[in-house]
């Protein structure tokens, strides 16, 4: 492990700033944009082993073979149908010649042999989750991934049990419980491995769950460690290591003292989406959800360490910065996002930042090294904030959209899904964009509206989503970090919910709601190819190089998730409240597609 | 509850626990198989004794799909066709059509009897001495009446929360927040009526209920109807069971004080 681990480190000091060698001779093209900074990416050995494609997650492949002239006699290569029919969200991993694709509920857990033709099932393993996850927990059955490591692949499962399936033989070799569905505790997130630790997060913040990231051995799955999101600085692994940028976050034992009473105790801060690896730094990046279950106004406070990013000691978890972008969440703006680890050219100097593009709307870029903001532009349409306060490290609110229950306010935009949800952007090292898949949502905050639920009656504002302006409901934007300006975008009519990815031949890939999976030119946004899938794609596409050296693209269909309940779930589109008023500005979803999941595997002739 | 989880699980694929009956259709009723006094799988709920009623009415029998009344439980269960009827919904829900309300409730303050507190309004100075328990949900912006009522007064560090959902492997997960006020956990709670009535007389310690005054906080309301439920255009189901609840008044009252259910008076039927 130490051996592969100086390996990995040496790779990462030397792609810094390299163009790739391979390259040179297929593309004569100067790097289009001056701002180009340098991924923190390992050596690309043509597999694919973790969501974020390394541990910087950039999303980015070295891989050029197919190039943007070649892309367009790209072809479906393997079609396999998982069975199942909610969201497919997670991404394809590639291993030694296989492939492995974990399900929405009941997560099951595909081996495909990519050395055969047509790639056949190896083997299947089935963690058989409880039924009841569905009903009983809370709204969502989807998976975001797994993740490869030390001849394992580790996944969650809805029921809250993280587990070791041997790669080879599909045995599992052990399983956690981390959590009890019968409280409301799901898992979700794609687990994370940084050195001999995978790291795993909750879900559930709206039934008063409390968060946490648990660090699992990797050997036999034993709990090492576990930060909490809100309570005593014990609780949250703030020590004296702690020294986060701003004033705002600096105090003693702030995950109860920004609270009233003892809310804390049920003060959500979840941890579904993303983390990030720095070696050289030895720290991880992750984000925590929204609070909750109270509103607002039952929260008066900072709300820490709720819908904000920690950096902390890979080995030991201790705090070592905080960023709090959503002091005292309004918007259900949960901070779950990735971070992407780039070195960029600031101010006349190198810096090793990490980029947000964050539910709020704002594309923060952040010194990983000391948690502060170096920058953060909009890059959607944004009325919820009059901006971000830099010298501070906070938004500047606007009264006038705060919600209050009884009054309706309109137009909050971004809506609750946020500027981009937790679908994945990825970098390109070669022109210097990151390649956000976002929303173009607003929402307006309407009247008293009565409801029950476990046999008891209550009362919320009713919320309703619809496009923002423009009328288009999702875009592909090319946002440069350096220069702090979208170079180029793509409006489509649904929200962009799934991941992209982008190569070495400047070609980047991603899908839509209504089922194109696109072919893009990274430089200019010129659509190369596109492919009708069978149901619309909230996955994660990925690319590799096959067991025949060849490059391929693959990408699992199926619509759901949040933004595609309307057809997975069968939601009806008269309730436009339904989703949490996502369902009003999904009515015409269910015309564009239908729902069923399949993985698809395209290469060239 | 392990066989009710079971249950549970088979409630995915079909209804379980089907008891049919040969000359009329049975009652097909979606039901929480685990929410007392609501209902539960054993059938010992008021409003598994409210449909017992309405079938025998229709010469008939009940057949349960039992579901968690979580979020969802509309669309997966009478909206998906697994049954006809749900017996307890607010009046005027959304997504489906009610009947005339057949009993309006309030939520309630309940405290130990020997603290001698009576609280009967949000206003009570007492309020912001004392530890409050509510009910909390969760939902994006919306949150039980009295949780509103009480932060709309500022009244927010001495609150105490307990989750609706509660812990679904527990009897009756909703029910915690009453026997925190037996226990001394809180001093006062407010909770939903029904559930207070019920799980307060169960409690060794001798507890106060007292009805929220008024019935309408502001805009907020405490109280609320509660009807039947059939799918929208289900009219003549509808009128079925709206001349059901008629005739069946008084035996429904009697169900409902059985179960110290606090009601407050019912609007005038017809409206």
């Amino acid at each position: 492990m130490r051996a592969i681990l100086v390996v990995i480190l040496a790779a990462f000091i030397a792609s810094c700033g390299r163009i790739d060698a391979a390259n040179r001779n297929r593309e004569a093209t100067p790097p289009p944009s001056p701002s180009r900074g340098s991924a923190a990416t390992a050596a690309d050995t043509g597999d694919w082993i973790r969501p974020g494609k390394d541990e910087a997650s950039t999303r980015f492949s070295d891989l050029n073979q197919i190039t943007r002239d070649s892309v367009r006699q790209l072809g479906a290569k393997v079609i396999f149908s998982t069975g199942y029919l909610r969201g497919h969200e997670a991404p394809p991993l590639v291993v030694n010649g296989t492939m492995y694709i974990v399900t929405p509920f009941p997560n099951v857990l595909y081996a495909l042999d990519l050395t055969k033709p047509g790639a056949p099932v190896k083997w299947k393993f089935d963690p058989k989750p409880l039924a009841a996850a569905q009903g009983v927990a809370c709204c969502d059955v989807v998976n975001r991934g797994a993740v490869y490591a030390d001849g394992a692949v580790f996944f969650n499962t809805l029921d809250n049990r993280t587990v070791a399936v041997d790669a080879a033989t599909g045995k599992p070799r052990w399983i956690t419980k981390l959590g009890d569905i019968n409280r409301g505790q799901t898992m979700t997130m794609a687990p994370f491995v940084a050195k001999d630790k995978v790291l795993v997060g909750n879900s559930g913040g709206e039934m008063g769950v409390r968060g946490w990231l648990t660090a699992l051995r990797i050997s036999d799955g034993e709990i090492a460690w576990r930060a909490y999101s809100t309570g005593p600085d014990t609780d949250v692994l703030i020590g004296p290591r702690f020294k986060p940028f701003y004033a705002h976050s600096k105090g003693v034992d702030l995950g109860i003292h920004t609270w009233p009473g003892e809310a804390w105790k049920q003060g959500g801060g979840t941890t579904w989406g993303w983390i990030s690896y720095d070696p050289a730094l030895n720290l991880i990046y992750y984000g925590t959800g929204n609070p909750g279950p109270w509103n607002h106004e039952q929260r008066p406070g900072d709300n820490k360490w709720t819908s904000g990013l920690f950096a902390r000691d890979a080995d030991t978890g201790e705090a070592v910065w905080f960023y709090h972008t959503g002091p005292h969440d309004l918007f259900d703006y949960d901070d779950i996002n990735e971070s992407v680890l780039v070195d960029l050219p600031i101010g006349g100097t190198t810096r090793k930042v990490l980029l947000r593009p964050n539910r709020d709307g704002y594309l923060y870029v952040i010194d990983r090294t000391t948690g502060e903001a170096l920058s953060a532009d909009p890059f959607v349409h944004v009325t919820s904030t009059k901006g971000i306060d830099l010298q501070k490290g906070r938004p500047i609110e606007d009264e006038s959209k705060k919600p209050v229950l009884g009054k309706v306010i309109h137009e909050i935009c971004p809506a609750a899904p946020g500027g981009k949800d937790w679908q994945p952007s990825a970098y390109s090292p070669r022109t210097g964009y990151l390649y956000i898949p976002a929303n173009n949502l607003c929402m307006d905050f309407e009247a008293l509206e009565a409801n029950y639920i476990a046999g008891t009656p209550f009362v919320g504002a009713n919320v309703r989503m619809y496009a923002g302006p423009g009328g288009y409901r999702g875009e592909l934007i090319a946002w440069d970090p350096v220069a702090r300006r979208k170079a180029w975008s793509i409006k489509e009519p649904f929200p962009v919910w799934s991941g992209v990815v982008v190569t070495g031949a400047d070609v980047a890939f991603y899908g839509t709601m209504d089922g194109w999976f696109k072919a893009i030119d990274a430089k200019t946004g010129e659509l190369l190819w596109r492919f009708k899938t069978g149901s619309g794609i909230v996955g994660q596409p990925i690319t590799y190089r096959g067991p025949d050296g060849r490059q391929y693209v693959a990408v699992l269909a199926g619509v759901g998730g949040w933004s595609g309940a309307v057809v997975a779930g069968e939601l009806d589109t008269r309730d436009a409240t339904a989703a949490l008023g996502f369902v009003n500005a999904m009515t015409d979803l269910p015309q564009a597609t239908s729902k069923g999941g399949s993985l698809y595997i395209f290469g060239l002739p | 509850m392990r066989l009710a989880a079971l249950c549970l699980v088979l409630a995915i694929g079909a209804g379980c626990a089907r008891a049919v009956t040969a000359a009329q259709p049975p009652l097909r009723v979606c039901s929480d198989p685990n929410n007392l006094p609501f209902s539960n799988q054993q059938q010992q709920g008021f409003e598994n004794r409210i449909a017992d009623l309405l079938a025998r009415d229709l010469g008939t029998t009940v057949e349960y799909t039992w579901w968690a009344q979580r979020r969802g439980f509309l669309r997966n269960t009478l909206l998906a066709g697994l049954c006809d009827v749900v017996i307890g919904l607010p009046r005027n829900v959304e997504m489906a059509t009610t009947t005339q309300p057949y009993y309006r409730s309030t939520y309630v303050f309940v405290t130990r009897k020997a603290r001698g507190l009576h609280i009967r309004s949000f206003d009570d100075a007492a309020l912001r001495q004392l530890r409050v328990g509510v009910q909390v949900i969760g939902d994006d912006g919306a949150n039980s009446p009295p949780a509103h009522a009480l932060s709309r007064r500022g009244i927010v560090n001495n609150l105490i929360g307990y989750s609706v959902y509660g812990d679904y492997a527990a009897d009756s997960p909703p029910s915690r927040i009453v026997a925190a006020v037996a226990s001394g956990e809180v001093d006062v709670a407010a909770v939903w009526g029904p559930l207070a009535g019920y799980f307060a007389a169960e409690q060794r310690e001798p507890l106060d209920i007292v009805p929220v005054s008024p019935q309408i906080d502001g805009r907020l309301p405490q109280a609320f109807d509660l009807s039947m439920a059939v799918r929208r255009n289900d009219t003549a189901r509808l009128a079925v069971l709206n001349q059901f609840l008629q005739r069946h008044r008084a035996d429904i009252n009697r169900i409902l004080d059985i179960y110290h259910v606090p009601r407050a008076s019912l609007p005038e039927v017809g409206t």
